[in-house]
């Protein structure tokens, strides 16, 4: 099991790499949708089936199809490169070290990062839906309300003006 | 098994690079794809916890940080076709009309 974390934490390093660095918008999100489907197998390795298959269901499934049809509708080509802010330049790289750094000196120094084995944990569909209808109840009819606002925000914002 | 820390190391490699490309990239599109790259490392870090601290609610936390990044998609997509619509341009430089 250890092997495939590692395999799939080196695929999704790779993946998101390929995000940032390249040039296409269209390429970036196919390899973000790499980077979901490596999570998504950590995720299996953690347990969690039920939120593994809701990453490839709704994640790469929905929300990538989504980034893809607005990228290929705004016939999104190579982005230029800056010229007005320097502030990426001289300074993005320097700061990007140094939360890489803090970060890593939280984890590393957390008392709580020994070898331990817990228990293992049952969260198939049937244990997550026995939570998410008794103890979270509430907010599960608040994100439909949320979902509802995002559909009628979403039909006015792209709407030809008249 | 392997450690709490591997994960939560994998998370902020994801994270940082999420940054690093919000700060680097030009195209509001992959702007707007870096912001869901942070939003799955937070998930990642959020089932580590929840696996390694045998509690079954950060897992409903991840359940609603994807409906909500759906929702967050749509909106947002929405908005990027309205800009596109009146600049021309998906490019963060030339999108300065409310700078001072």
């Amino acid at each position: 099991m250890a092997i495939l974390f590692y395999i799939f934490a080196a695929v999704a390093v790779i993946a998101g790499l390929n995000v940032v660095l390249q040039r296409r918008p269209v390429y970036s999100a196919l390899w973000l949708i790499v980077v979901l489907c490596a999570l998504a197998v950590e995720y299996l390795l953690l347990g969690a089936v039920f939120m593994a298959f809701i990453q490839i269901i709704v994640y790469a499934g929905a929300i990538m199809v989504l980034f893809v049809l607005v990228i290929m509708l705004l016939n999104a080509h190579h982005e230029e490169p800056t010229h007005g802010s320097q502030f990426a330049q001289w300074l993005g790289a320097p700061l990007v070290v140094a939360l890489l750094v803090e970060i890593g000196v939280a984890v590393w120094s957390w008392p709580g990062a020994a070898h331990v084995n817990p228990p293992p944990l049952r969260a198939g569909p049937k244990s997550v839906g026995d939570l998410l209808f008794h103890q979270y109840v509430l907010p599960f009819e608040v994100t439909s309300a949320l979902i509802l606002v995002a559909i009628l925000g979403a039909v006015v914002l792209a709407r030809k003006e008249s | 098994m392997v450690p709490l820390s591997y994960y939560l190391a994998l998370s902020a490699v994801l994270f940082i690079l999420g940054t690093a490309g919000f700060a680097l990239r030009r195209n509001i599109i992959t702007i707007f794809m870096c912001i869901e790259l942070m939003l799955n490392a937070v998930n990642l870090a959020l089932i580590a916890f929840s696996r390694f601290l045998s509690d079954l609610g950060g897992q409903l936390f991840v359940f609603f940080v994807i409906v909500v990044a759906a929702a967050e998609a749509t909106v947002g997509l929405a908005i990027i076709i309205a800009l596109y619509r009146n600049h021309e341009s998906l490019s963060v430089d030339k999108l300065d009309s409310m700078k001072l």
